[in-house]
């Protein structure tokens, strides 16, 4: 088969419906990776022009351009725009749109979920958008502290859009994070081995990681805002034994990762991208990739640095003081590896390098006024002024704009296959460096000067005019370089000619793939031995359109690619993806109908709601596996392998075990919670704690460990060939006595709406109850597909699955029926 | 602090633009490794943070320092429209936006609010700190000589926060004895 032909029948295979209407059924990757750089770009924009309001609102002293209300909404929104709906999916499209490509792979491990969290962003941030442009958006800062969000001082709409729509595009970041945990670990060329991984790809994992532990405390943080504000249980209310500083250590709990979220796909970006414009490799590749592993971890204990004007005793203070500036290390190592790398090889000033510079400049101006505020009586004073927001717009615009940008410029040619015309993008970048440094410097001087942030304006007299009136007109200058950015890239797609293949001599796989990338990514996939297989291999890409590599014969209409060992990179199993499908976009309308119901108040519909999701996923899910045993695929001329349905760590095990990583943070998150109300609220103890009943502990408990043991007993039966049908029958059985047990419990707790305690009680109780309710809807599922003959000692996939969703559930529901009958045995 | 982030800044800077001038040593990976991230990006980032840390951490502490007996007690409670301040040598008495103290005497201040988060900030004097609902913050004072110094809330709490300030007067002797006798509201 000739490479002409190959393509043909590939691409008939892999692409999505012609035409707009593929846009709603495409689950491919580089259409979706698209797709969210897109959406990503037009709330850029939104949050763009949120910004130049609010500084043509401070332009002049007195100002009438914007009300008191009004401004709350712009600096609120400008900020939650920015960060959930412009910077997070930036990353998840770019990372959703290279990642398969750099590891020489043909899709994602979850296509569908990769177009369910696209629909959910969508979605979710439609709901901001409106609220904005119904001038009803949220108004209380986009870290929204109780109690100033709460049910008494916010008792409009404009809290619950921000709660219940941030939740909402939340699950798309959690959705990308699993799938690109797994794609990295398991979706690569043959052998890829983890030391020959392109280094983005190693941000990405460590982002994708950090995504998992960081988000879980906002989404608990959020609702358990919406639930007080929606039915008065009084998590941050202090005269009922709720604390509003819950909310810091939850929102900082995650607001500090976040900022390393943002950060380290950005230096990915310069990891990859520098090293090609000197012309050479990446100094110190293992250090680099502890560092960004150091970085991850370090910035989990950061989050108190946020809170240092809230009286927490000063020798905490101090260790988090400490643990700030430890922060500045692992960063330096990076910084001094790319300026090594420069020194190594001969640097060319082509666009991205030019960003990249930009980004340097700005990057250590914002990490050294970082260094000065993570010291304590620096920053008593200059927290909340201007300072700090100069100071985080240096990180965030230093640290992820320009790299971004530089990414952009470099990747545009492989995006389009065509070459760059105008100098365009020159001139816009000195209008986007003059522009920022011309608005943000001029904060930090009026933040040391005593204005504070979020004002919406100030007297004449104070000495801030002039200052303010540079920094809006320098703003105006940053506004139009990025407008021209923009210009220069449509410029680039629809009207330039077309380029040559690796216009910049990199080493990367994604440059092997023809360019613009078709469907399918790689007509067959390379055998990797280097980190740079392109750069020393230059007819690598020939060979891989003429299908000199692996599963190079399409078979039949099948989507097929193929899993590696994930340390060693060996071939591990074979994977077929479904096709295209408006499931996604289903499921994610129906969750849509889930969230509006809660926002709207319209709670007959919420269970409703809950009950079409679950059909609807029970439909998604039967859909894939077979009926019937199949042997071997052949994917290369020696190489036979199995498919994934017949392994038991197949890619639904694998994204289970990263969702639930996710999960426990969550449930983790609660059980802080708890712990710290009790410690440290006000108003504790409660006037009356739970009364312990025995029957209904041992009922819960037992039955919780008899599901996990029946599953198992499930799986043995499965593998001696018996049907595992009894086991699976006898563990739902268990599982519905642990919800019933659970039932009990959430019946008798003292008043929820009466003290935080009974609130956080009710709500630890109804996590694992819905737990439990999830185990004994898959137990279902798993019964019926054993009815139907989808599981046999061979495919043993789903049992596997099912029993790591039963065993959480009996962990969690363990854990909540033994904390809520401690309390009354302690006491 | 300034001063040496200056320094760093243009150390970087020096760096960034020497690497494009025409040069090309043959010094090894691992030689470059050991310039580069051992010694610049680990021992050297090292050296200054700690400096940095044990200064914010001493400086700290003095702010912090608990108070000898005799430090005066007043408390400060927030809400959206301004602040009360009370007297514990003047029981029952209580001001509205304008805090009395005495000059060249250490002053407590306990810190709460009545409704939603606040932040008591006198820049002149000291640092914020935060007045949350359902604690209460004690702050460390000393104004050395007499007169008036301007405070603010700094913490953003809703429609009114512009507005939301203060003032802090200290004064002489004389002047605090009569405010303490009740000569002076």
């Amino acid at each position: 088969m000739n490479a002409l032909k190959l393509h043909r029948k590939l691409d008939a295979i892999w692409s999505s419906e012609p035409g707009w209407r593929g846009w709603f059924s495409t689950v491919n990757h580089s259409d979706l990776g698209r797709m969210f750089l897109g959406t990503a770009f037009f709330y850029f924009a939104i949050g763009g022009i949120l910004a130049m309001l609010i500084r043509a609102q401070l332009a002049t002293p007195h100002s009438a351009f914007a009300g008191e209300e009004v401004y709350a909404q712009l600096f609120t929104m400008h900020g939650t725009i920015m960060m959930f709906l412009f910077a997070i999916p930036a990353i998840e499209g770019l990372a959703v749109y290279m990642i398969p490509k750099l590891l020489g792979t043909r899709d994602l491990a979850y296509p569908r979920l990769t177009a369910y969290g696209y629909w959910c962003y969508v979605f979710g941030g439609a709901m901001l958008l409106f609220s904005l442009a119904a001038g009803i958006a949220p108004n209380g800062g986009w870290f929204m502290y109780p109690p100033l969000t709460g049910p008494i001082h916010s008792p409009g709409i404009n809290t619950d859009f921000w709660l219940i729509g941030i939740t909402f595009v939340e699950i798309s970041a959690i959705c990308a994070a699993v799938e690109l945990t797994v794609s990295i670990l398991k979706f690569r060329a043959p052998g890829m081995s983890l030391d020959k991984m392109p280094i983005f790809a190693w941000y990405i994992l460590v982002t994708s990681l950090m995504i998992l532990t960081g988000f879980p405390p906002l989404i608990l943080g959020s609702i358990l805002l919406e639930l007080e504000r929606a039915f008065g249980l009084p998590f941050f209310q202090a005269d009922l034994g709720g604390d509003s500083l819950l909310w810091q250590h939850l929102f900082w709990l995650f607001g500090h990762p976040e900022v390393y979220i943002i950060f380290l796909p950005a230096a990915g970006i310069i990891s990859t991208v520098l090293p090609v414009m000197a012309r050479t490799t990446l100094l110190g590749y293992g250090w680099v990739v502890a560092a960004a592993v150091a970085l991850a971890f370090l910035s989990f204990g950061l989050w108190v640095h946020h809170m240092f004007t809230t009286g927490i005793p000063h020798m905490g203070v101090a260790f988090f003081s400490a643990a700030s500036t430890l922060v500045a290390v692992p960063t330096a190592v990076q910084v001094f590896a790319w300026i090594g790398t420069m020194w190594k090889g001969r640097p060319e000033l082509h666009l991205p390098m030019l960003h990249i510079l930009g980004f340097f400049i700005t990057f250590v101006i914002g990490g050294l006024t970082g260094v000065m505020v993570a010291i304590v009586p620096f920053d008593w004073q200059v927290h909340d002024t201007a300072f700090v927001t100069a100071h985080l717009h240096y990180v965030l615009f230093g640290g992820f704009v320009f790299p971004l940008l530089a990414g952009l410029y470099y990747w545009l040619p492989l995006f389009t296959g065509r070459q760059r015309f105008f100098k365009l993008g020159e001139i816009a970048f000195a209008l986007v460096f003059i522009g920022f440094h011309g608005t943000f410097l001029a904060m930090h001087w009026v933040g040391l000067l005593g204005q504070r942030r979020r004002i919406y304006t100030y007297d004449a007299d104070a000495g801030w005019t002039t200052i303010n009136f540079l920094s809006s007109l320098s703003s105006f200058i940053l506004a139009i370089g990025l407008a021209l950015v923009l210009i220069d890239i449509l410029m680039h797609m629809f009207a330039t000619v077309r380029g040559k293949r690796n216009p910049w001599g990199a080493g990367t796989l994604e440059w092997a793939a023809m360019s613009p990338p078709p469907s399918y990514n790689f007509a067959s996939l390379p055998v990797v031995r280097t980190r740079d297989p392109f750069r020393t291999d230059t007819d690598l890409a020939e060979r891989i359109a003429k299908g000199e590599g692996y599963l190079a014969k399409p078979n039949g209409n099948l989507r097929e690619t193929l899993t590696v060992d994930v340390a060693s990179g060996k071939p591990d199993y074979v994977v077929r993806y479904s096709a295209n499908t408006r499931l996604p976009i289903t499921l994610s309308a129906v969750t849509g109908l889930f969230f509006l119901s809660l926002l709207l108040k319209i709670y007959w519909f919420t269970p409703v709601a809950v009950i079409a999701i679950a059909i609807v996923t029970w439909r998604w899910v039967w859909s894939s596996g077979s009926r019937n045993d199949s042997g071997l695929v052949s994917v290369a001329a020696n190489t036979k392998l199995a498919l994934a349905e017949t392994v038991e760590a197949s890619p639904g095990w694998w994204g289970s075990t990263f969702l639930l990583v996710a999960n426990a943070t969550f449930f983790g998150s609660l059980i802080f919670g708890y712990a710290f109300l009790w410690t440290i609220a006000p108003g504790w103890p409660p006037p009356q704690w739970l009364e312990p009943w025995a029957p209904e502990l041992l009922a819960g408990t037992g039955s919780a460990i008899a599901a996990s043991a029946f599953i198992r007993m499930a799986m043995r039966q499965n593998r001696n060939g018996q049907s595992p049908q009894s086991g699976c029958l006898l563990a739902f059985a268990a599982t519905i006595m642990t919800a019933v047990s659970l039932c009990s419990l959430m019946l008798r707790i003292p008043d929820p709406t009466g003290h935080a305690y009974g609130a956080t009680l009710l709500f630890i109780s109804g996590y694992g109850l819905f737990h439990t309710l999830l185990s004994a809807l898959m137990l279902a599922f798993l019964s019926a597909r054993i009815s139907a003959g989808f599981v046999s000692p061979q495919r043993k996939a789903a049992p596997a699955i099912v029993r790591l969703w039963t065993d959480y559930g009996a962990a969690t529901a363990t854990v909540c029926l033994v904390i809520s009958h401690l309390p009354a045995w302690l006491t | 602090m300034f001063v040496g982030s200056a320094g760093i800044f243009i150390l970087v800077t020096i760096l960034l633009a020497m690497s494009f001038r025409a040069k090309r040593s043959n010094s090894s990976e691992t030689t470059l490794e050991r310039a580069w991230i051992i010694g610049l990006g680990i021992c050297f980032t090292m050296t200054v943070l700690a400096i940095l840390l044990a200064y914010g951490i001493i400086a700290g502490n003095r702010l912090t320092a608990s108070h000898s007996e005799d430090a005066v007690k007043v408390s400060a409670r927030a809400d959206r429209s301004g602040w009360t301040f009370s007297y514990d040598a003047r029981p029952g008495h209580a001001t509205r936006d304008i805090l009395h103290i005495p000059a060249g005497q250490n002053v407590t201040v306990s810190i709460t609010t009545g409704d939603v988060i606040h932040s008591f900030w006198v820049p002149r004097l000291a640092g914020k700190l935060d007045a949350i609902p359902g604690h209460v913050n004690t702050l460390k004072l000393r104004a050395n000589e007499p007169g008036t110094y301007a405070g603010r809330s700094a913490e953003y709490s809703g429609p009114g926060y512009l507005g939301n300030r203060f003032e802090v007067r200290s004064h002489g002797a004389d002047t605090w004895q009569a405010f303490l006798q009740g000569e002076l509201d």
